[in-house]
């Protein structure tokens, strides 16, 4: 037993390490897409050769940093079935669906179009070459979009039907599957963060080069872009956030409770602006979770449904089985020890029906497939040991989620007075401290990839122990390996993706300095 | 023959096609491991830029014929990718490695140098093809491994597939699955000949290529026949209608001599493939030999996959328990999925009709040194 934990604690760091390390560049590729995109047809429309020195600028990073990510993204692909191939099959007659799609439909768009993007510039039409660099970005968006499909369903999964006979679940519903609300929310708020990265990334650079004096009239064409990208990317973020923590509220409520630490909810619950959590905090235990908060009142009400006034519950509600309904109604469904035995009489069951299948007893599979549906929703509880297994990582989820949310505000009044800036350059250019601007404008580009990964670790670690939610947890999902298999392979990740992060940072670096120390103001109009 | 049973076979054409290209695709593969050959930087970049415009193509086919096997054959992914851990680990890990050194080799602030790239394109460019053909071979000769869905059952946390304890290794060091990888990486390297003589305008790289082209072909040639002669004589797994299986003498020979179609399609590609390499060495001036022979690939290949599933043939035997095998009816997905999935590969000649249209676009005029002094984006 203690050798299978093991296996699975290798397996979801391996999983992590690779997702986070694909997460730091996918963002900027998202959004760097679609300023490109947009600063070429300005040069189109314009036929200024200081618009195309700028998009050309701006492509070369775009080229170094969708390199590394197309390499770390094919490991996580592959990973579904190298260490979790229970989950493969469990689940592949849906998970597996938009991952094909994602290759047909996406990748070979973004593949194909990079190439004419970087190489045609002499070789096919400048209207050809347009399409094929928006080609290239609604690619990029479109793998997200259908990768975001598959995560938003292990969250939510809907559009299916078990079936005892193979095992597994098995789709009912692709329009369920690729519109759930979960999906929807989940693609909107993660590819306009992106832009919102990038928007900062491009106000970074053109800090730096400012701090510098280099490219002046280059940085203002680019912050023009970079800058309406950011300001829209981080507000669209902002309303999309809402819509998902409503989602949450909804789909993934113990979630929604470990982001804010709440283990008793109430009506017109406050939610917590600033606070450490009590450490020693367990569910049950009667302790104050929080050593010191400041809290708005009936804000998490409001955030989780729309009405100041409704009821959210806690851990410790939704272990006893209090929950909410649509409306934000308090409402009693099965607690979790029950949700435990109703699992266990289900694996009985199923045992049962797989006996009967083989001495093919059609009777007692038909009476036994009704009992089995009717109850699977409550399958993944059988495999927990005791109902707080269902608790993810309080701190982590709490603190990552109040960074997340704490730095997205920041970010959205950083993009607002670079878009002033843009339009009122006269304040930055006379002020005694534009220098500080542009250093704030620097650290603010790491800032942003951390709030980025908070958000992906509030959304996964937030939903643990659940792989597929309450229907299969980490430690049923893994493939038959020993520990030491799949620590070899972490650490072999952990320094080939680290080699790779420091050569990419290398290079971009290089890239932006000896750039800019090329005149991209003086081309000819 | 059930909806069900064509949308399975539908979904198998499908993988043969993407596995045909695939194996097309790896001639970026084979000419990177010619990168040993030219240590001149001018030559070698005109290889590695040639190449550099096409490495996603085989990238990206890559990764959509493992979404496409997840989507239609899940049990395969499961079973497959879980169990030869390591063989897969080590095909991903060449590929990573070569996802970022076209992008980084010659950029400046490149700290680990241009060498150091192409050394990872030429391990890229060497285990590739080597143990992709290993793992496609385990399907003709079998892997160590059974198959208990009720597993699934077990609190414990049994894995449904239970794989030998080498966990791919095994299969790396089986003498046929080798000699297939190994032919597979002299077709690689005899197509990158023919492409390379076909997209670079350098008099130069051409008389190598050529050169290059007929050792490589020798070598190929000779493997390919005791490749087919092995999967000849060798055994297959076959079922009845009721799904139970058992292992068939010459099973493989069997199913072509059943599918009579499929020989003829085979003799036809080995014909192109044999035109291409032939006229390219024979005809100093020809450099359109890659087009026969890539046909002549794609058949071949198509041809091989579908011995390996029709027929009532499963396309993963078990070497341990035979009811295990993986056949296209015991591991697909569902009805309603595979015709989701149909409704989507209706796009799939639109995808490839422009991945047509952006290579003729792109290489209707050869690549020449003057090009890559000129241009501001190469490798």
């Amino acid at each position: 037993m203690e050798e299978l934990i093991n296996v699975v604690d290798w397996s979801r760091a391996q999983f992590a390490l690779t997702a986070i390390y694909h997460w730091l560049f996918v963002p900027l590729t998202l959004g760097l897409g679609v300023i490109v995109a947009i600063m070429e047809t300005i040069y189109l429309k314009t036929k200024s050769e200081k618009w195309l020195a700028t998009t050309k600028f701006w492509m070369t990073i775009f080229g170094v940093n969708f390199a590394i990510g197309v390499a770390t993204g094919l490991i996580l692909e592959f990973e579904f079935g190298t260490n979790w191939s229970n989950y493969s099959w469990f689940v592949g007659d849906i998970f597996g669906a938009p991952l094909a799609v994602e290759g047909i439909l996406a990748f070979f768009m973004e593949s194909t179009f990079i190439a004419v993007m970087f190489f045609g510039w002499k070789k096919v039409s400048p209207k050809f070459h347009l399409a094929a660099t928006w080609l290239t970005a609604i690619g990029a968006s479109l793998s997200a979009f259908w990768i975001l499909v598959a995560n938003a369903w292990m969250q939510f999964p809907t559009g299916c039907e078990f079936n005892p006979a193979t095992m597994r679940n098995e789709m009912t519903s692709f329009a369920a599957v690729a519109l759930s609300p979960m999906a929807l929310s989940k693609f909107f708020h993660t590819v306009l963060s992106a832009w919102a990265l990038a928007g900062v990334f491009v106000c970074g650079v053109c800090g730096w080069m400012m701090l510098k004096k280099r490219n002046l009239d280059h940085c203002w064409r680019s912050l023009k872009v970079g800058a309406w990208v950011g300001v829209i990317g981080i507000v669209l973020t902002m309303i999309t956030g809402d819509t998902s923590a409503v989602t949450v509220a909804k789909y993934q409520p113990m979630k929604l409770a470990a982001m804010e630490g709440l283990y008793q909810g109430q009506e017109g619950q406050s939610i917590v602006a600033f606070g450490i959590l009590n450490p020693s905090k367990q569910a049950f235990d009667e302790q104050d979770p929080y050593l010191f908060d400041i809290s708005i009142p009936y804000g998490l009400s409001f955030l989780a449904t729309h009405n100041y006034k409704a009821f959210v519950p806690g851990i410790e509600d939704i272990i006893r089985g209090v929950s909410i309904d649509a409306e934000g109604n308090r409402l009693n469904t099965v607690p979790y020890d029950e949700r435990m035995e109703h699992g266990r009489q289900l694996q009985e069951l199923l045992a049962q029906y797989s006996t009967a299948m083989k001495s093919g007893n059609t009777l007692m599979t038909d009476s036994l497939k009704g009992t089995i549906n009717a109850d699977f929703k409550y399958f993944g509880y059988g495999y927990l040991d005791a109902p707080e297994e269902a608790i993810p990582n309080v701190p982590l989820t709490f603190y990552t989620f109040h960074f997340m949310v704490t730095v997205g505000g920041y970010l959205l009044l950083f993009l607002l007075l670079a878009l002033l800036f843009v339009y009122k350059p006269d304040i930055l250019n006379k002020a005694k401290w534009a220098k500080w601007w542009h250093i704030l404008a620097i650290i603010t580009i790491p800032l942003t990839y951390l709030c980025s990964a908070s958000g992906w670790i509030v959304a996964e670690v937030g939903r643990q122990p659940w792989t597929i939610q309450d229907l299969m947890p980490n430690k049923v999902a893994i493939s038959d390996l020993s520990a030491g298999y799949v620590q070899t392979t972490f650490w072999i990740f952990a320094v080939v993706f680290t080699a790779l992060l420091i050569a990419d940072i290398g290079i971009i670096c290089k890239q932006i300095s000896k750039k800019s120390q090329t005149n991209l103001d003086t081309v000819n109009d | 023959m059930t909806t069900y049973n064509l949308l399975q076979n539908y979904w198998w054409l499908i993988m043969s096609v993407l596995g045909a290209l695939l194996v097309f695709l790896l001639m970026v593969q084979g000419g990177q491991s010619m990168l040993i050959h030219y240590g001149k930087p001018d030559k070698r970049a005109l290889l590695i830029n040639s190449m550099g415009r096409k490495w996603e193509l085989t990238y990206t086919t890559l990764v959509t014929f493992g979404g496409a096997f997840f989507a239609s054959f899940p049990l395969f992914y499961s079973t497959s990718f879980g169990g030869a851990y390591w063989l897969w680990m080590l095909i991903l890990f060449s590929f990573v490695i070569q996802a970022i050194s076209y992008e980084y080799r010659s950029k400046p602030g490149n700290i680990y140098g241009s060498r150091f790239y192409d050394t990872l394109l030429l391990i890229n460019g060497i285990v590739g093809p080597v143990l992709l053909g290993v793992a496609v071979a385990t399907m003709f000769f079998g892997a160590e491994f059974t198959v208990t869905k009720s597993n699934i059952l077990n609190v414990q946390g049994s894995s449904i597939s239970q794989w030998g304890p080498k966990h791919g290794i095994e299969a790396i060091f089986y003498w046929k699955n080798l000699l297939f990888g190994v032919m597979v990486f002299f077709l690689a390297r005899t197509l990158a000949s023919l492409y390379f003589i076909n997209n670079i305008d350098d008099a130069e790289v051409n008389a190598s290529q050529r050169h290059l082209l007929l050792i490589n072909a020798g070598v190929f040639v000779p493997l390919f026949i005791a490749v087919v002669v092995v999967i000849l004589t060798s055994p297959g797994v076959g079922y009845d209608d009721g799904g139970n299986m058992e292992w068939v003498a010459y099973k493989y020979l069997k199913n072509f001599l059943a599918m009579w179609w499929a020989l003829v399609i085979l003799l036809i590609g080995v014909v192109m493939v044999l035109y291409g390499i032939g006229k390219t060495l024979m005809k100093g001036d020809y450099k359109q030999g890659i087009w026969p022979a890539g046909i002549g690939t794609v058949l071949v290949v198509l041809t091989l996959f579908w011995v390996m599933g029709y027929n009532n043939t499963a396309y993963l035997p078990s070497l341990l328990d035979v009811q295990s095998s993986l056949t296209l009816r015991n591991s697909s997905s569902s009805e309603f999925t595979l015709t989701v999935m149909s409704i989507v590969s209706i796009l799939v000649p639109f995808v490839l009709a422009y991945i047509a249209y952006c290579w003729y676009k792109m290489d209707h005029r050869k690549l020449t040194s003057d090009e890559l002094d000129q241009t501001d984006h190469k490798y």
